[in-house]
């Protein structure tokens, strides 16, 4: 059984950013049991973490969605009420049209749910950037009538459409993002294929997001795109671009998860175990930049969460300065386990 | 010593046996990996009859990681659950084939 409310909702202690960073630095990593991130880059001669040339810029738009997943990083859900203002849509324009990145990467919440995305995207559209995404969750394609053209919206704007899709298999898929989800996956999926997107010799590029549905890693991302070419394609007739393979940060719901279930130990176990030095040099904080729905700057969409905002003093879209963001220091906790783990993890999938 | 044979966390000290023997240690880790490796078999096969090997070898531990391992390689409940009945067959049908070895000694005893 899916969540229904988001932890801030119910009043979770864990919604608070604070108290999450506080269980990742105690127990086990107080105690010496496991070494801290810090440590174990030090060790292979990568500390400090060291932000290169900014290639994906990645925004935001707000925490509302039409789902709640069981492991969502964000603790987003319709009970969220951060959304981005067209204001602050304006300052990330201005840095759309001057950026030397050459990926856009919308996401959420459900980034349609933004009273403002469409005339974000059509402005955004124009500023010529190589690769527009949106993190599309499928369902909300489905979720009203308002939204039933988002194909249309995405194919006239070129937009890169990357989706969640757990398993290949209803039972799973719909434990972890709610009951009905994996119908209207498919549903939109196959609306996504008839526009012509994931098509093999499509420009209209659709990948999708496979993100494990309780305490273990991804297996090897090869494979795993294999599988899920050949089931949904037997079952339903779909096809699509890649799989990115991407496992689960201990933050948010899937950090109370992972406490409520006693998997905690086991699964920091696990990352520290499989960390591997050859993802740290890729790792997608080096070359990626996070902006909130209120106009903050962070290394990632995991530190956004945890409230862990950029050094330096750009830290806010008002004030951007893409030569001042560039070598600065990474902000680390023992969540950055999550992307070093076995082939790395990062928005993108693998790294290494 | 602890008050019980198994421990969960002793999982985790596999890797240590090569201190005590680190040349037979390594040689079996490289074989065990190499095993596991994409070949003639699919990786998601062999993690399927590890499985079913550890439910008759009754291995709590070979448990633990295959079971892990199944769904790390996306392999759903039903998958494994068959896996595991397969196992379970082979194991009762190797006790009850001896069943012709005792109908031989019978008839020839007493036939």
């Amino acid at each position: 059984m899916s969540a229904t409310k988001s932890l801030k909702k119910e009043g979770n202690e864990l919604a608070q950013a604070n108290k999450q960073l506080e269980v990742l630095s105690n127990g086990i990593f107080a105690n010496g049991e496991l070494p801290t991130f810090a440590k174990k880059i030090r060790e292979t001669g990568q500390f400090p973490l060291k932000a290169k040339k900014l290639e994906i810029l990645q925004i935001n738009v707000g925490y509302m969605c039409n789902q709640v997943c069981d492991h969502c990083h964000v603790d987003a859900g319709p009970d969220r009420k951060e959304i981005m203002t067209w204001e602050t849509m304006e300052q990330c324009l201005e840095v759309i049209r001057n950026t030397g990145a050459h990926t856009l990467d919308l996401t959420g919440g459900a980034p349609e749910m933004n009273p403002n995305f469409r005339r974000f995207v059509k402005e955004a559209s124009k500023a010529g950037i190589k690769d527009f995404i949106v993190r599309s969750n499928l369902t909300i394609i489905r979720a009203n009538k308002k939204y039933y053209d988002l194909p249309d919206f995405f194919k006239e704007h070129n937009v890169h459409v990357i989706s969640s899709m757990p398993h290949w298999t209803r039972g799973k898929t719909d434990k972890q993002r709610g009951d009905g989800v994996f119908d209207k996956s498919i549903k939109a999926l196959q609306e996504l294929n008839e526009r012509g997107y994931g098509l093999p010799d499509s420009d209209l590029r659709l990948d999708l997001v496979y993100n494990p549905s309780g305490a273990f890693l991804p297996g090897d991302q090869a494979s795993m795109e294999k599988d899920f070419k050949k089931a949904l394609m037997e079952d339903f007739g779909i096809q699509f671009h890649n799989l990115f393979a991407i496992t689960n940060l201990p933050i948010a719901r899937f950090l109370d998860y992972l406490i409520a279930s006693e998997n905690y130990e086991d699964y920091m176990y696990q990352l520290v175990e499989a960390y591997n030095p050859m993802a740290v040099q890729n790792v997608m904080c080096t070359n990626t930049l996070s902006i909130s729905w209120d106009g903050y700057l962070f290394d990632c969409d995991f530190n956004q969460m945890l409230e862990l905002p950029v050094n330096g003093k750009s830290q806010h879209i008002s004030e951007y300065n893409e030569d001042l963001l560039e070598g600065r220091n990474i902000v680390i906790s023992q969540h950055c386990y999550g992307c070093t783990a076995g082939a790395g993890s990062s928005c993108q999938g693998t790294v290494a | 010593m602890a008050d019980q044979y198994y421990d969960p966390k002793d999982l985790r000290k596999f890797g240590k046996i090569t201190e005590w023997s680190e040349e037979l240690g390594t040689k079996f880790f490289d074989y065990y990996g190499k095993v596991f490796e994409e070949g003639a078999l699919t990786a998601r096969e062999k993690s399927l009859i590890a499985l079913a090997v550890a439910h008759t070898e009754q291995c709590p531990y070979c448990i633990d990681a295959y079971t892990k391992d199944g769904l790390q390689k996306g392999i759903t409940k039903e998958e494994m659950m068959e896996a595991v009945h397969v196992g379970a067959a082979i194991k009762s049908g190797a006790t009850l084939v001896h069943g012709v070895m005792m109908m031989n000694k019978v008839n020839k005893l007493d036939g």
